[in-house]
């Protein structure tokens, strides 16, 4: 095995034993960084320099006993978490050359447990998409097959982990964006709770949706970097102050008692055989390690798609109206004129995919539009609430496919953005829910391409996400294959 | 035909809070441009609120201040438009849940007192400033305001004159530079108005069609634009042509109104609930709070001073017109004794000193221990009121108090009989002709008299003495 192979709680060991240090983790990893990032291209920027210096501060205070939860661990950032001094583009041309002057809470928690960034990651467009593919930067490939998308929005986070770039990485969640690539990337990707990890220095997309997360190769090492980034933040008003508990504390609980909630209304026409097959093998699985399958229903589960496709783009083409060519990012040349600026900045530095979702936003909140469409979501999504709230009364967690299909083609859905859309149709309802999700390997499909199994939990119950989490990973044994890069 | 205008004032007021309202940049005015900014106010991307608790605070004063009704709950909205000075593109106002709503202010009118309704009072931020290079092809924007808390003041349309108007204006006004939440200078644009105004045939229920001033940088541009605005509305109609709804801005060296360009402002603002806000939860404990510590209001302290201190309307009027001054007076007062004779010197000598040299009462160089020492030094003939002129005159120059001036003048009124008899003496013995003249008959002779013996105390004697004595010595011989 090689160090860039290895999770966290695998090098944390050799670390602690003197066995290894941060910079010859650092070596490995920009190693096979060189040697597959030109097939994968997960980064949009990399911070070789910067890491290697990192890694050499680490190795300081490694020799000084100062070990910390992520002292030398190298890990990547989706490309919108703002890093002081480093270059944060959110995968579109109006940011391309935008630097920002401040750290991101998430960033500030991570240098703070002594992790060694490698770089920034691709992803689609402000998080618009389910493939990366809408990225300005170019496309990022499915390291279990270099013609499939990665998924998405955070497909370079997790492309990275599972091409062994990065030992972890961060990404952002706001309809599945970390779900949907851990699931058909072969990696295991958490959703918290909203308000569990501080959204202060993320780009907004939706920012009642957007959820920070990270993108680990197991379970354990999902708890690590929860302990790290979770957490009350007082410069987020949305921010909840509330204890984190020691998430490493659940991963050998099991599941004995547990109660695992299976949703009728998702196992729907149109999903992949195989995906349907891999669940029936889940819920074996689970009732083998002692927890027993029920079914729930979640009736509203219909509108979801509905209500997140007019909710998140409102809020995005609020969000996104700053970038106005007017302080920072790409400004149009020849301009006539105010008007002129603002159209030519923001028709040339905005992708199709993006236009499209602040028009579909601009048009549901526009007067005599807004009580229909706007108002409306917003109340089916209280009631997208209630039916979780009605289902934790029968069951501890949700069990759900995490996508209908495995990863597809690459340019099979760009042209389809309803088909696109319906890739987050399992992952939708946690976001507008408000609460935790995570995706866990769950076998492979007849051509080798991962599937992941989504489990849910109520608010703030990340631990029993982790609970069955890592009960159920050991059953799925995905980490014994490796993509062949 | 008989006009009626209706006018509806909407103010905006900056909060004397020290930091902004979603970040902990500095609210200080004059700074060099971009100086008090960071991220937060900037609008870069990733950046997000946190709501200054004192702004809500401030809010609440001023709601309870105008009879307003505080939801339990309310919430932000995001208001949505382009320009350069806004680095959000949208401005963080309050919508549909503002933070109080349904009070009003009375003003007072010949025709007496009339009651002025509030529509609603809510917070929102300031946006940044634009400043133009006539030389240059570019523009520049100063970011210093975006952020500085404001509360908006919607009033009802219940103005039926430029002078109502103005009276509200100045109430409200009054009212926050009394609270102590806005220092109330319009100049610098702490305190602004719009007006929307429109006219109808007197007798007619249904609102004419109106218009939208913008642009009126003081108490005396508010009223003429009014007036001209009222005037160009009903040349309009009586020329039977229709009013356009539209903003028009106050040019105040032309003294009109003009259209604010051509083009019709449509704006759809999209207001939705800021998402990342939450509610704001003011409970009644809150509420309770604020009402404890507020403070005596103008009109209230107006009608104090009237009962208490026996003062004609007017009196209380001009003192109360500020919360210094009123203490001020009522200091003098208090320590004097002497209410009617306090006010007097305040509004007559103190505000002539002041006003002279543009100066405020905070920094007027007499204590209110001082001036209600020079008027018991009246009060018990020590100085006459004459002497009393040049003593306060030299107290405001030098701040030093009286007795210490009237010392340094050698200014004390003679008010020993004996001494004063024997001065008397002397002027009749050096004048005995004018002496039998008077004795004669020649009574307008007392002038000179009197004359006489001030040029010889060189103007200490007390007169009432000096007339005493004179008759009492001319008549005896
Ligand atoms: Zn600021």
């Amino acid at each position: 095995m090689e160090l860039h192979q290895l999770t966290i709680h695998e090098l944390q060991k050799l670390i602690r034993s003197k066995e290894v240090n941060s910079s010859e983790i650092v070596k490995s990893v920009f190693k096979r960084i060189d040697a597959v990032e030109g097939s994968v291209h997960a980064y949009i920027t990399l911070m070789k320099e910067h890491a290697f210096e990192e890694a050499a501060k680490a190795d300081r205070c490694i020799r000084e006993g100062n070990i910390r939860a992520l002292t030398g661990i190298p890990v990547a950032l989706k490309d919108i978490v703002c890093t002081k001094g480093f270059l944060t583009t959110c995968g579109s041309r109006i940011l391309h050359n935008f630097i920002p002057p401040y750290d991101a809470t998430v960033v500030d928690k991570l240098k703070e447990a002594g992790a060694v960034f490698t770089g920034k990651t691709n992803m689609d467009e402000f998080a618009m998409g389910s493939s990366t593919e809408t990225s300005y930067f170019g496309i990022t490939k499915n390291p279990w097959a270099l013609d499939r998308i990665p998924g998405g929005s955070s497909g370079g986070s997790a492309a990275a982990v599972a091409a062994d770039e990065c030992i972890a990485s961060i990404g952002s969640d706001t309809g599945g964006s970390i779900r949907q690539p851990a699931a058909l990337c072969g990696v295991v990707g958490m959703k918290p709770t909203y308000g569990r990890v501080s959204r202060y220095g993320l780009i907004a997309f939706a920012s009642s949706l957007d959820q920070i997360g990270p993108f680990t190769k197991d379970v354990e090492d999902c708890a690590i970097m929860m302990n790290v980034i979770a957490g009350h933040d007082p410069r987020e008003s949305t921010s909840v102050p509330l204890d984190v508990p020691d998430y490493t504390a659940f991963l050998s609980r099991g599941i004995d008692s547990f109660k695992v909630g299976i949703p009728k209304e998702y196992f729907i026409e149109g999903i992949d055989p195989e995906i349907t097959e891999a669940m029936r093998g889940a819920m074996k699985a689970i009732e083998g390690l002692g927890a027993t399958c029920v079914e729930i229903s979640l009736p509203h589960t219909e509108y979801c798609l509905a209500v997140y496709y007019i909710i998140a783009p409102a809020e995005a083409s609020s969000n996104l109206a700053r970038y106005d060519g007017v302080k920072y990012g790409f400004r149009a040349d020849d301009c006539k004129g105010l008007l002129d600026m603002y159209k030519k900045t923001r028709s040339a530095g905005f992708g199709a995919e993006v236009k499209r979702r602040i028009m579909i936003g601009t048009y549901a909140l526009s007067s005599g539009y807004y009580d229909a469409y706007y108002k409306k979501a917003s109340q089916v999504r209280a009631l997208i609430k209630r039916d979780f709230e009605e289902a934790w009364k029968h069951c501890d967690v949700i069990l759900t496919p995490t996508t209908p299909t495995p990863a597809f083609k690459i340019g099979e859905k760009m042209d389809d953005p309803l088909q696109m859309y319906l890739s987050d149709i399992f992952t939708i309802s946690t976001n507008l829910a408000g609460i935790p999700g995570i995706s866990v390997p769950c076998g492979f499909t007849r051509q080798g391409l991962p599937i992941g199994a989504q489990f849910l939990a109520g608010h703030f119950e990340e631990g029993k996400l982790i609970q069955i989490g890592a009960a159920f990973e050991k059953h799925a044994n995905a980490k014994q294959r490796r993509p062949n890069l | 035909m008989a006009y009626e205008p209706v006018i509806g004032l909407e103010i905006h007021a900056q909060l004397l809070t020290k930091s902004k309202i979603f970040c902990s940049c500095s609210t200080l005015f004059g700074a060099e441009p971009n100086s008090h900014t960071c991220a937060i106010c900037m609008g870069m991307p990733g950046v997000l609120p946190v709501l200054n608790r004192t702004v809500v605070e401030y809010t609440i004063k001023m709601a309870l201040a105008t009879n307003c009704a505080i939801n339990e709950s309310c919430n932000f909205a995001r208001k949505n438009y382009f320009y350069p000075d806004l680095p959000k593109g949208y401005q963080i106002s309050q919508y549909a849940q503002p933070l109080s709503e349904h009070g009003y202010v009375d003003i007072e009118q010949n025709e007496g007192r009339k009651r002025i309704g509030i529509t609603r009072i809510h917070m929102e931020e300031d946006a940044g400033k634009m400043i133009h290079d006539e030389h240059m092809p570019s523009s520049y924007i100063d970011l210093n305001r975006t952020g500085v808390p404001l509360i908006e003041i919607v009033s009802e349309p219940d103005m039926r004159s430029s002078e109502e108007a103005s009276a509200y204006l100045k109430r409200l006004h009054e009212i926050l530079v009394y609270l102590e939440i806005c220092d109330g200078n319009m100049e610098e644009g702490s305190f602004r108005c719009d007006a929307n105004v429109s006219i109808r045939p007197r007798g007619e229920n249904a609102f004419g069609t109106r218009t939208e001033l913008k642009n009126m940088n003081s108490f005396r541009n508010v009223q003429r634009a009014l007036d001209y605005e009222i005037k160009r509305q009903q040349y309009i109609l009586e020329s039977g042509q229709a009013v356009i709804q539209e903003t028009r801005l106050w040019d105040d060296s032309q003294g009109v109104t003009l259209s604010m360009r051509g083009k019709e402002e449509a704006h759809d603002y999209r207001y939705f609930p800021d998402p990342d806000l939450v509610p704001i939860v003011i409970d009644e404990s809150w509420v309770a709070e604020v009402r404890k510590n507020l403070p005596e209001l103008p009109l209230e302290k107006r009608e104090r001073f009237m009962r208490d201190y026996q003062l004609p309307s007017y009196d209380a009027g001009v003192l109360t017109s500020s919360r210094v001054l009123a203490d001020y007076f009522e200091n003098v007062a208090n320590l004097s004794g002497k209410p009617k004779a306090a006010s007097n010197w305040v509004m007559g000598d103190i505000l002539r000193f002041l006003n002279e040299e543009k100066r405020e009462i905070k920094e007027c160089p007499i204590l209110p221990q001082s001036l209600a020492e020079m008027i018991q030094l009246i009060e018990n003939g020590t100085i006459s009121g004459k002497m009393a002129k040049d003593i306060i005159e030299e107290m405001y120059r030098t701040g030093k108090p009286p007795k210490t001036v009237i010392e340094e003048k050698g200014m004390v009124q003679i008010t020993d009989e004996a001494a004063l008899a024997k001065t008397i003496a002397g002027v009749l013995a050096a004048n005995t002709a004018q002496v039998e003249q008077y004795r004669g008959g020649k009574e307008k002779l007392f002038g000179y008299f009197v004359g006489q013996v001030m040029k010889a105390t060189k103007g200490k004697a007390n007169p009432q003495l000096i007339n005493d004595l004179l008759k009492k010595m001319l008549t005896a011989s």
